[in-house]
């Protein structure tokens, strides 16, 4: 192997954690520099996703086993030394990453990027936190990129300032610091009884306490599934979400689409490692499936009742993770494959949805002045004029209010789940899966109960977005037809069209989540990987 | 001594989630600040108490476990009090920025009648 393929599992930590230093020693002057800076990190990060794609489906030009990647840092061997492992899971979730993140930057770069200081290089540390937790094999580093990516979050959720913005960030920033410290508690309390902290030789050792300490240790990391179901805003732990997405500015809320799926990654990978030596009580089935449903719910009631359009997608997201945490939920591993095709269809679906909202705002004759009033408090030196807040400077796509209609029109379809787009087949396959569990004739309750929760879920997200789509589109007095840029509508274009390449490509795409749920099932490839890995 | 540890660790436990409680927005930082002298404090617990047992390698024991302190959660603590420390001050910066704009210091950003 090549040192740069040997060295691939790192960079997407690296390249970000480079970038943003860098960055940081740029003046405000000086924007063309960072934004060709973060374009070209941008551009590595997806090239690297796609190089791990590679590697993972066997196509590169590696030979990892069972294609799983396992970086030592540092040359120690695990579990002495920290691993950075790559799977079929953790390079989905980078790919995912990498694509919406491009998208909300480039979004970002037409207007919001100026509203604040720092933008960017706090970008960068959010990817490299979010890049960081989803390759790490080890679970203090877990809380560590858990933290990097809760502190760039902080920075961003408060970009643009405001009194509104900062009372909804105070909230968002006191309920995830409680999360960290039970973070930390349920880790030290694994870290005592088991002796280690990586996840593979966790998987080994758990299996080996019995009595007392199996229990204590059960606690341990029931504190540990609290803390993760607080990030995957699961009820009850999600009150602090609408506020604080309807309250971020529109590109860092769709990048923040990703951030509830974090803690659902979190769950899933430990729960598939440790429930082959029994599963304890968060990450076990029963609970989660409770704990979805309850979420699913919660969130039905909240859309409906939502009268804010940002509150509304915030409750979307509720509903996302309500349905797979419900999935994940089932017995075994049975639904990850269609829940993971799930996962990607909402997350691009709701980035594109907060972007857009944004952008059908401006056609409303209300409220246009928001980013105006947070340009005027940073006092930033702005070349552009702004008591014009449509004047546009670029390029202007034809048709805006066709492209905004039809782009809703298409984010509805996706989150209520609709033929023909993904999100009716992320939905019919869980359904279908659901229904086939316990094999011909005989259904288990379960299955019955999480299709009438998926389903009217989804009722009542098609009655709120419907309503709200009449409200926007149809019944609005006197509609400005706005002028968009093309780095605006561009980016939602392509987080659509990405879930049009992921509808016609179904097949493809589930076969890859149906081998990596495969992998998940039978976590002693992972551990293997791990603990046998030999230094590169 | 297990007695006094971890009467601490209870009391500053329960001073912060209290404090933590509170409407005001001081009260929920230094609240938050107990709590993580309490989980710092819980971390060190968990690599066992031992008194006066040094965590590196000493050439007089050399690989006798029995003769050290486990060094790996006072690395862990490090990295914890680093990071509650940094994401204290940002929670600080966060609070007096909400209190210039609404004039009030209390969580919500706005008083409630009583």
């Amino acid at each position: 192997m090549s040192p740069w393929l040997t060295h691939l599992p790192i960079l997407p930590v690296a390249v970000p954690l480079v970038t943003g230093a860098a960055l940081l020693l740029t003046r405000d002057g000086q924007r063309p520099l960072r934004l060709a800076l973060t374009l070209a990190s941008l551009l590595a990060q997806l090239w690297v996703a796609v190089l791990l794609l590679g590697q993972v489906t066997g196509h590169g030009a590696g030979e990892w086993s069972d294609g799983i990647g396992v970086y030592l840092l540092g040359g120690w061997p695990a579990p002495f030394g920290i691993v950075a492992v790559v799977d079929r899971l953790s390079v989905l979730m980078v790919l995912l990453t990498a694509v919406l993140g491009a998208a909300c930057w480039l979004y970002a770069t037409a207007r919001w990027d100026r509203a604040g200081v720092h933008f960017h290089a706090l970008y960068q540390f959010l990817l490299m936190g979010l890049n960081g937790a989803f390759l790490t094999g080890d679970l203090f580093n877990l809380f560590v990129f858990f933290e990097v990516l809760l502190v760039a979050s902080y920075g961003l959720m408060l970009h643009g300032s405001g009194r509104e913005r900062v009372s909804a960030g105070m909230h968002y920033i006191a309920i995830n610091l409680v999360a960290s410290f039970l973070l930390l508690l349920g880790l030290a309390i694994i870290y005592g009884l088991s002796g280690t902290l990586n996840m593979a030789d966790l998987a080994v050792r758990a299996g080996a306490l019995s009595g007392s300490e199996r229990e204590l240790l059960e606690a341990g990391i029931a504190m540990l599934g609290i803390a993760f179901l607080i990030k995957a805003a699961a009820w009850p732990l999600n009150f602090w979400l609408p506020a604080a997405y309807a309250n971020a500015c529109p590109p860092v809320a769709g990048v923040f689409a990703i951030m509830t799926k974090v803690g659902i990654y979190a769950l899933l990978r430990i729960s598939t490692l440790l429930v082959p030596s029994g599963a304890p009580a968060a990450f076990g089935t029963d609970w989660m499936f409770l704990t979805g449903i309850a979420t699913l719910a919660f969130a039905s009631i909240g859309i409906l009742a939502a009268t804010q359009v940002e509150r509304q997608a915030g409750y979307a997201i509720i509903m996302s993770s309500g349905i797979l945490l419900a999935a994940l939920g089932m017995p075994g591993m049975t639904l990850a494959g269609p829940a993971l095709y799930y996962l990607i269809n909402s997350v691009l679906a709701l980035g594109a949805l907060f972007m857009l909202l944004e952008m059908i705002q401006r056609t409303q004759p209300f409220g246009a002045d928001v980013l105006a009033a947070s340009q005027e408090l940073f006092d930033l030196d702005d070349p552009e004029p702004h008591h014009e807040p449509d004047e546009v400077v670029g390029i202007a796509i034809p048709a805006a209010m066709a492209f905004l209609g039809l782009s809703f029109f298409a984010c509805a379809l996706l989150i209520v789940g609709l033929p023909p787009l993904s999100g009716f087949v992320a939905k019919f396959s869980l359904l279908a899966t659901a229904l086939q569990t316990a094999g011909p004739g005989h259904t288990p309750n379960d299955a019955w109960v999480l299709m009438a929760a998926i389903l009217l879920s989804g009722l009542a997200a098609l009655i709120a977005l419907c309503r709200t789509g009449i409200r926007l589109f149809w019944s609005a007095e006197d509609l400005k037809v706005p002028r968009l840029r093309i780095i605006e509508a561009g980016p939602v274009a392509v987080l659509l069209g990405a879930c049009a390449l992921l509808t016609v490509q179904a097949g493809p795409f589930m076969d890859y989540m149906d081998e990596t749920a495969h992998l998940l099932e039978h976590p002693v490839h992972y551990v293997n990987a791990v603990i046998t890995g030999e230094a590169p | 001594m297990e007695v006094v540890l971890s009467l601490a660790i209870g009391v500053m436990g329960g001073s912060g989630i209290w404090l933590m409680l509170r409407p005001r927005t001081f009260q929920v930082i230094m609240g938050l600040s107990l709590m993580s002298y309490a989980v710092n404090l819980f971390i060190f617990a968990m690599g066992r108490i031992t008194l006066g047992a040094p965590p590196v390698v000493d050439a007089a024991w050399l690989g006798d476990p029995d003769h050290y302190a486990d060094p790996l959660p006072q690395a862990l603590v490090l990295t914890a009090i680093v990071i509650s420390f940094a994401t204290t001050a940002l929670f600080l910066v966060v609070l007096l920025a909400s209190r210039g704009l609404s004039g009030t210091d209390h969580v919500d950003g706005a008083e409630h009648d009583q």
